[in-house]
């Protein structure tokens, strides 16, 4: 992570190493390409790419026709496999979308048109017996339903950090802390000042989730302009998952998805998000507002889930946009490409993004030559509750102890795991980035009995990596 | 991929290697044949004492005080002497089909079926989340579990400014483990109006503890990043907020029982504790489990749970003798207001009376000098004035003898407080 490369020159510079900037650069590592991959983090998928509500979408209820529609279902499968491939968890829980009034109920025939209409004819319109049978614990007065099955709840840390790791893997640059000030656009260089020096690239890709218009505006564009939707969420204890084994959506509005309960690939349960309009980037904090609104929700949809132990709270930045899809476009004079207001569906839709946007740069110029060499794709560690997790496999205790030490209590992780995210590939720069790789941390308890613990051997980890 | 167990047989297995665990197996190891297997998740047993490096442990159980790692000591040499086997870095994950306990360890996986359990499992603070404090999410931010584990056994520094919430006597242990490190404590916030008429005049005097507490105020909002830069505070009376600057926060109290492996089980809950249903003898509801300690009462201190365990000891005896079956002629025990639980929840016809003949419960408003009431089906069954206070942040205990003109069969006790 040091700027000695100033003089060098990357095929493809990256800009944000969110979902949609890892999956990007794993695509062009895929090629006989250098990759530099630009993160102003100190991590990877620390943006909004961190705090989401993980699902992965069949993009049922897009707008039909348009690019997101098509990316978010065409990702959708491309997530999928690269799951079953790498190990990132995911859970095909499916989800229904639950009416509450006369209202909503009149809209289910519609919705479930438009999901034809982007090619997913998998849904069900269903009476409230059914509604009640598939989810007891739902609040009184649920009208009807409509079935999703295909709807699935992933990990969204592992999902970015597969992806990262398997670019870096693939011999991508990986520059955390480096954060892209201006840009200089040459005659076949673009030089990319950052605040830890330059780097020169012929080609760039913006993927600055809501930074990308403003390195958008840096390339002399003016196309789309991001304001950031805050949506906050809570975590249930653990003890509340027998309550909800699948997704209960909300009947979509103008103002977004809507709140909805879902179990959480960690064995939680989850209620959210808001979704407010706001004007500073970065303002993840947490409210009273957005409490006592999730509250108001929750006791409606599921009062039971209510009277149960608050784990985690906390709050993402969907990159909103004026612009009515996604903008993924390239420029081929300045060798420029933009992937930005990837609003709230970018988790599903990375790759398809990379695969898509990979087409339109070889159609500008890029040359794309395959790569013989490639090396297989990374094997993530398991902390999905839906699968073994090393605390409970005795094969692997058996080989190595550490996996038999609990260090974290409540979320079960071991001092194996936790002492090889401090010797992946990429490794974390701090607490989050550790409990993002691992759960340590994460549970109910936050910290009383294992924080110094895991503080301890996240420092030790550190200073090995420095002697 | 498999997850073979071996299987363990002892005839007691006590779940936690804390004061209640503990004490449990002292009693228990010279008294059965078999083995007495105490099983602790943690690297070393002792519980929570291990961490709480000042004095003021031991004094109803060991008659003396001492500090809490010293205590931890003491209670680990008497149940090892005593003969009973502990098992550090062994938790307890969850439950068997067939009941036994499934134990995870670095020399791999167990299976423990034993005649009698119990569950000693603890209990904890609350930390900031479940608290629903909003705002952004510093680091700094700690419950006195956590910070007593950076400070005590890691020797951590932590900021320079604290801001403690909560005035339980564990938010001043809090204060003194900050002021071993180093840390000011700028400021003491509780929610009660009156949480300090016990605190200031004894713990602090004693202690020679100069700390401003603020009552009926509450913590709204966390400001700072990467660190705590400030907290903002709410007067409940006036409503009006504040900034206050500091660069560490605590969150101390608001108990918790560590109660997984009881729900796990499907044993019922009290909905005042959230700890397990026991009868004065500490028998959950399904023969053969036990439970004694903070998972019991959320939290009173070590020398009561250690007593828990003496208690609960006398009747895994009686279980595995099967001397004595518990009758099924019994009486619940219910909170009323002002009290938030009451600890045992069950009194059964011919069993021994609770530990110490107290029964244990915690109050939301303070009360000098209280009179305790009991009433079964509307009717004033028992009454006392008590010489102590009732306040908010520690138990408050009630002689036991209330109960003895409640019969079974009229319904539910319940137990509230008069002026
Ligand atoms: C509440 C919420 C719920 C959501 N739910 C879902 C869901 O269920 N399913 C789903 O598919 N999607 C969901 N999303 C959307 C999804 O999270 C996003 O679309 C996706 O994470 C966007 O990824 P990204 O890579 O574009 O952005 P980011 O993850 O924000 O990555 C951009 C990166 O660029 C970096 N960067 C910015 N500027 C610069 C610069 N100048 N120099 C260097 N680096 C820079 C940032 O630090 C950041 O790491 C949700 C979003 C939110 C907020
Ligand atoms: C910060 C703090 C300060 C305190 N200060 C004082 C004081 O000054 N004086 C005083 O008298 N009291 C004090 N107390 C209270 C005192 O520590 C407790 O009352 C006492 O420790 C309770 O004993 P216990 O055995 O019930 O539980 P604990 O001491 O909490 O022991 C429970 C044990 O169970 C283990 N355990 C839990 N679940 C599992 C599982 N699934 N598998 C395996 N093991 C498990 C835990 O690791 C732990 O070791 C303080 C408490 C705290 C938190």
């Amino acid at each position: 992570m040091t700027s000695a490369h100033d003089t060098e020159i990357v095929d493809v510079a990256v800009i944000g190493a969110g979902v949609v900037g890892s999956a990007i650069a794993r695509a062009l590592a895929g090629y006989q390409l250098e990759v530099a991959l630009i993160e102003s983090r100190c991590d990877v998928g620390d943006g909004t790419s961190k705090a989401n509500t993980a699902i992965l979408h069949t993009g049922f209820d897009a707008k039909p026709g348009t690019l997101e529609s098509q990316l978010v279902s065409r990702g959708y499968h491309l997530l999928k496999a690269y799951a079953d491939e790498t190990g990132i968890p995911y859970e095909p829980t499916g989800a229904l979308l639950v009416a509450w009034d006369e209202e909503q109920l009149a809209a289910l025939p519609g919705l479930q048109e438009k999901a034809a209409q982007n090619g997913y004819a998998e849904t069900e319109i269903v009476g409230p017996d059914e509604v009640y049978r598939q989810v007891p614990t739902l609040g009184p007065g649920a009208l009807g339903g409509l079935t999703v099955p295909g709807e699935s709840i992933i990990c969204t840390w592992t999902t970015n950090l597969a992806l990262a790791t398997d670019a870096v893997r693939r011999g991508t640059r990986l520059m955390r802390s480096h954060r892209v000030e201006s840009v200089t656009v040459g005659s076949d260089e673009t030089v990319l000042r950052t605040n830890r020096g330059d780097v020169r690239a012929r080609w760039v890709v913006n993927a600055a989730g809501l930074g990308s218009d403003v390195i958008d505006a840096q390339f002399g564009h003016d196309r789309f302009h991001l304001h950031p939707r805050r949506g906050e969420l809570l975590v249930f204890d653990k003890q509340t998952r027998p309550m909800v084994d699948k997704i209960v959506l909300p009947v979509p509005s103008k103002l977004g998805k809507g709140v909805l309960v879902s179990p959480t690939i960690y064995g939680n349960v989850m209620l959210g998000p808001t979704a407010e309009d706001m004007t500073n980037r970065s303002d993840t904090s947490t409210t009273e507002d957005g409490y006592e609104f999730l509250r108001e929700k929750g006791e409606r949809i599921m009062p039971q889930l209510l009277r149960e132990e608050v784990t985690a709270t906390y709050a993402g930045l969907r990159a909103a946009s004026d612009a009515p899809d996604y903008t993924v476009e390239v420029d081929a004079a300045q060798r420029y490409a933009v992937a930005g207001g990837i609003r709230s569906t970018g988790l599903t839709s990375g790759m398809a993004i990379a695969e898509h946007l990979l087409g339109l740069l070889e159609k500008a110029g890029l040359e794309l030559h395959e790569r013989e060499d490639l090396p297989d794709a990374p094997q993530m560690p398991n902390i999905g509750e839906a699968y073994l997790r090393p605390y409970a496999d005795s094969d692997r205790i058996a080989a190595d102890p550490a996996y038999g030490t609990v260090v974290c209590f409540c979320e079960r992780v071991t001092k194996g795991e936790i002492r090889d995210a401090m010797n992946s590939t990429i490794p974390p720069c701090d607490l989050d980035g550790l409990r993002r790789r691992t759960r340590a941390m994460n549970g109910r308890c936050q910290g009383f009995y294992c924080g110094a613990n895991v503080t301890e051997m996240l420092q030790d980890g550190e200073r090995k990596a420095h002697r | 991929m498999s997850t073979a167990r071996t299987r363990l047989t002892p005839e007691v297995a006590i779940v936690g290697a804390g004061p209640a665990g503990l004490r449990a197996a002292q009693e228990l190891a010279p008294a059965v044949p078999g083995e007495v297997l105490v099983l602790d998740r943690e690297q070393q047993a002792g519980g929570i004492p291990r961490h709480c490096d000042h004095p003021g442990f031991g004094i109803r159980d060991l008659h003396r005080f001492h500090s809490g790692p010293d205590y931890a000591r003491r209670m680990v040499d008497s149940a090892e002497r005593a003969g009973a086997v502990i098992r550090t870095g062994a938790m307890v994950t969850g439950w068997s089909a067939d009941g036994g306990l499934e134990v995870t360890t670095p020399d791999g996986l167990f299976e423990v079926h034993a005649e009698a359990i119990v569950l000693a499992t603890g209990a904890r603070e609350r930390p900031r989340t479940a608290r629903m404090v909003p705002g952004d999410r510093p680091d700094g931010v700690y419950t006195t579990g956590q910070l007593q584990n950076l400070v005590h056994l890691h020797h951590r520094k932590v900021g320079t400014k604290a801001l403690i919430v909560g005035s339980e006597l564990v938010s001043w242990s809090a204060v003194l483990t900050l002021r071993d490190a180093g840390c000011d404590t700028v400021l003491m916030t509780s929610e009660h109006p009156k949480v300090e008429s016990y605190a200031l005049f004894s713990v602090p005097g004693k202690l020679g503890l100069r700390v401003p507490v603020r009552t009926r105020t509450k913590i709204t909002r966390i400001i700072g990043k990467p660190r705590v830069e400030a907290v903002e505070v709410e007067d409940l009376a006036t409503g009006r907020r504040e900034v206050v600057p500091c660069d560490t926060v605590v969150f101390t109290g608001d108990w918790i029982p560590d109660n997984e492996l009881v729900r796990a089980a499907g044993l019922a809950l009290d909905p005042g504790t959230l700890g397990p249903v026991v009868d004065t003898e500490l028998r959950t509801e399904r023969p053969g489990i036990f439970a004694a300690g903070n998972v019991l009462h959320p939290v009173d201190t070590a020398d009561i749970a250690a007593l828990d365990g003496k208690q609960v000891a006398a009747s895994v005896l009686d279980h595995l003798r099967e001397k004595r079956h518990p009758s099924e002629k019994s009486i619940r025990i219910v909170a009323d207001e002002p009290l938030r639980w009451i600890s045992p929840m069950v009194r059964r016809v011919g069993d021994r009376r609770p530990a110490r003949n107290r029964l244990l419960a915690w109050v939301d408003h303070y009360v000098a000098f209280p009179r305790v009431v009991a009433t079964q089906n509307g009717r004033v069954v028992a009454e006392k004035r008590l010489p102590w206070p009732a306040a908010p942040g520690r138990v408050f205990r009630i002689p036991g003898d209330l109960l003895d003109a409640a019969r079974p069969g009229e319904g539910d006790v319940h137990i509230s407080l008069r002026r």
